[in-house]
């Protein structure tokens, strides 16, 4: 970089030259220097991040390609391309084009089901990538910033992927629109001008695709690739997270540095990723619209489902009782409530989401645990949240199972009412169950560990002493093995504390009940202490692992 | 002129004008369902034999429930008017006899052979006029016009059985069955007697050529080789969902798996 550096290096070989050439003009070798070092810890599970990532890319490469060929115009064309069931059909031009691109431009539905299949996959991989770090606690501080860039980049990927189901101007794609316009006409006083606003008259109008259009292919991925460089640049910023593990630290990162090899892994794996869409995108057929045929207001057809990420506000709608107890819509203020599509909305499908974006915070409330966490928790050492996880888990997914009600009726040869009634009962009890559950198998899996850190591993090997004394070897863990095992905390509920004045108020009164139910049932690490009393006593166990009382610290 | 004028008041004109309101009517009527009635008066072709026939397979099999007059029973609904077709479908997909009472007959294999189902829709269509058989020339799908069937069809079928005419629910444990595999004559007498839960689609609502239309849209849909690959029953984004989750996340943990064995 330095203008002493300059006269002094010389490259041997015409490539050096050229790179040196450049890196005297630019400063390259700098970031690299910098970036190129940087460690990254090596863990499978850290790798959905990277495929949302490379999905992305995927979906704009081939979206890009759609474009060339994609007429978003919502004026009547008579369809006159290779698909024979449609020859003659008025449709619109949006729709024609989409028919074209599927049958005759060449490659053109290899592309078309590869950018989908894409969508299914950014949106998969971004949903796991999100469960990972909930489950393991890497949303704490310092990341609950990145957290919620994270949530917003979920919420913004189903907005992408909604704007793009719309684009084909289908049936089914127009079904979806019609409900987003019954959404828009719920919201209370100014829900009629908002979808009037947004369709440009009357649904379904002939305006909406070319405004999906721009929004599906300009502001939103804008946004996402905004969002995806501010997620990417506090990595960087905070390090990377890792498992506990010997000489891991919460000052330190044990990994491998990004260049060379993570680097050309990293690269290896984009292509992996895109290997496997292709192959689904080859092999699958994904939203066959020529089945559908153009959009028309009048019919609604059997079948009819948002793609898996919209499904659980699908869900939510088709859970929520029509007139039962009472009919779910008033007059009031000059103007129609639907509370029957407002409410499933805000109410059941908002507040998991919320909830989500919210969790770290409320996390810190309650274990005032404010400090850096740069070790990741094992879900099972972290009970209260790992079953909360599982209480989300089940209530979403009973959302976005009721948007396929109709299917589960028809090849379960079950009642269609039926099923709602059950994945009602599922959503409002499901998430505790599930939550009991989980804690209890938390509690259950510390409990062996701590049985397998002090006694070791079973061998099968029975052995007499020589006074006649059977007894099983036991065989001891390894070090590594058993740091794993011991090398978490347990807090201990944080009772009621005054504030300033001296008072508990009704805040820290909540905040100390749930910090109860939180922590009240724990097992705690297994102390040096109690190894060495394990290890002289050959007989059993030298605590009662049953009297939790004995294991508080 | 005159004279009809003066008779106007006359106390049996309210009379006369009753009759004549009846008679046009009752003429627009008959002018409106021609179409159906005039097919009801060519089932003429059923001999004495057959129809004789059918009353006692009819007695023996389905008398239970339809009533040994195929007047009806609280467990059956009546059978006269219903028609040939209706007998010719019911019979012949094994929907009756019925199974097993529920909220919809479920399809199983024949329990008649084709003269056996021809006498029994002998001795149902004796009963009174009702859709015959329909013709050869509307089942021949080389004559339909696929384009124009895809157009009825997405207009009137596909809210209940698909886009894909792969079948959905309906309330309460009641669906509308899978349209592939089904026979061209048994669509045919589908439309033309809405059997369960289906209504009617009489030839002056879809015409007998939009009929076959109909039928060469879905036989086309059947000998189609899927252009996407895999059609994943075609039952749209719920497949391609549960898709994603099970295979696609499978082979991506089955690669982070692979790329990160050689940790450290």
């Amino acid at each position: 970089m330095s203008t002493s550096m300059q006269s002094d290096y010389k490259a041997k070989t015409a490539s050096g030259r050229i790179a040196h050439y450049v890196d005297q003009r630019v400063g390259a070798s700098g970031v690299i220097k910098e970036f190129g070092r940087k460690i990254f810890p090596d863990h499978w599970s850290f790798m959905f991040g990277e495929v949302a990532l490379y999905s992305l890319v995927i979906l704009i490469i081939s979206g890009t390609f759609l474009t060339f060929f994609f007429n978003p115009t919502m004026t009547s064309v008579t369809y006159d391309g290779s698909y024979v069931p449609m020859k003659g059909t008025h449709m619109s031009g949006a729709y024609a084009s989409t028919l074209d691109i599927s049958f005759d431009v060449r490659g053109g539905l290899l592309i078309r089901q590869i950018h989908h299949w894409a969508a299914l996959m950014f949106m998969m991989a971004m949903s796991v990538h999100m469960l990972r770090v909930f489950f393991t606690g890497a949303f704490r501080r310092p990341r609950e910033l990145n957290w919620v860039v994270g949530a917003t980049l979920l919420i913004v990927g189903i907005l992408a992927g909604f704007t793009g189901y719309s684009l084909p101007d289908d049936v089914l794609s127009g079904n979806g629109l019609r409900i987003i316009d019954g959404i828009f006409k719920a919201i209370p006083l100014v829900g009629t001008y908002l979808s009037l606003f947004f369709f440009g008259g009357e649904f379904p109008g002939t305006a909406v695709i070319g405004r999906l259009y721009t929004l599906h292919i300009m502001i939103i991925p804008a946004l996402l690739l905004l969002l995806v460089a501010i997620h990417m640049f506090m990595v960087v910023l905070h390090k990377h997270t890792q498992y506990p593990g010997p000489g891991r630290t919460e000052n330190n990162v044990v990994g491998f540095p990004v260049g060379p090899v993570y680097a050309a892994k990293a690269g290896g794996f984009f292509f992996i990723v895109f290997g496997i869409i292709a192959f689904l995108g080859a092999t699958f057929t994904i939203n066959a619209i020529w089945n559908y045929g153009p959009y028309d207001p009048s019919p609604v057809q059997a079948g009819t489902q948002p793609d898996w990420y919209v499904g659980f506000g699908d869900g939510a709608l088709r859970l929520w009782p029509g007139v039962w107890p009472w009919p779910w819509e008033f007059e009031f203020l000059g103007g129609t409530w639907v509370l029957s599509v407002l409410l499933p909305f805000a109410l059941m499908a908002g507040s998991v989401m919320m909830a989500m974006v919210f969790w770290p915070w409320i996390e810190r409330w309650v274990t005032k645990d404010d400090r850096v966490h740069n070790i990741l928790d094992r879900p099972r050492n972290a009970p209260f949240r790992t079953g909360v996880g599982v209480a989300g888990i089940i209530g979403y997914s009973a959302l976005m199972i009721a948007a396929s009600s109709d299917l589960i009726a028809t090849h379960f040869h079950v009642s269609l009412n039926d099923v709602a009634y059950w994945l009602r009962f599922t959503f409002v009890f499901g998430p505790l169950i599930g939550f009991l559950i989980t804690q209890r198998i938390c509690l259950a899996l510390q409990r062996k560990d701590r049985e397998l850190v002090l006694h070791g591993i079973e061998t099968g090997q029975v052995v007499q002493l020589p006074h006649g004394e059977f007894i099983e070897v036991h065989k001891p863990l390894d070090e590594y093995r058993r740091y794993k095992l011991v090398s978490f905390e347990s807090p201990a509920p944080i009772p009621a504390q005054p504030n300033k004045k001296g008072k508990i108020g009704l805040m820290e009164k909540t905040r100390a009940g749930l910090s109860k139910i939180w922590f009240e049932d724990r097992v705690i690490a297994v102390t040096p202490a109690e190894l060495e009393a394990a290890h002289h006593d050959h007989h059993g166990p030298a605590i009662d692992k049953k009297q939790k009382g004995s294991l508080e610290q | 002129m005159k004279a009809l004028s003066q008779k106007r008041r006359h106390p049996l004109a309210v009379l006369v004008l009753l009759a004549l309101a009846l008679l046009l009517s009752g003429g627009l009527y008959a002018v409106a369902t021609a179409t159906n009635e005039a097919k009801a008066a060519t089932s003429t072709s059923y001999s004495a034999e057959d129809i004789a026939e059918g009353q006692k397979l009819f007695l023996a099999n389905c008398a239970t429930c339809h009533g040994v007059d195929a007047e009806g029973t609280t467990d059956g609904t009546s059978l006269i008017g219903v028609g040939a077709a209706a007998v010719d479908f019911q019979v012949g997909t094994g929907r009756m006899p019925m199974q097993m009472q529920g909220v919809q007959a479920q399809i199983k294999p024949g329990q008649f052979n084709d003269e056996q189902i021809m006498q029994l829709s002998a001795y149902v269509a004796s009963l009174g006029a009702g859709p015959t058989i329909p013709e050869e020339q509307y089942l021949d799908v080389s004559q339909g016009d696929a384009a124009n069937g895809a157009k009825v069809f997405l207009a009137n079928c596909a809210m209940c059985h698909n886009a894909a005419g792969v079948g959905g629910a309906l309330t309460r444990g009641k669906y509308a069955p899978t349209l592939m595999g089904v026979s061209e004559k048994h669509i045919y007498e589908a439309m033309e007697t809405g059997p369960q839960n289906m209504p009617v689609f009489n030839d002056a609502n879809i015409t007998p050529e939009e009929k076959r239309d109909v039928i060469t849209y879905l036989k086309s849909q059947e000998v189609n080789t899927s252009v996407g690959g895999f059609k994943l029953g075609s039952l749209g984004p719920v497949s391609e969902g549960l898709l994603i989750w099970t295979l696609g996340l499978v082979i991506v943990i089955g690669f982070t798996l692979w790329l990160t064995s050689r940790a450290a």
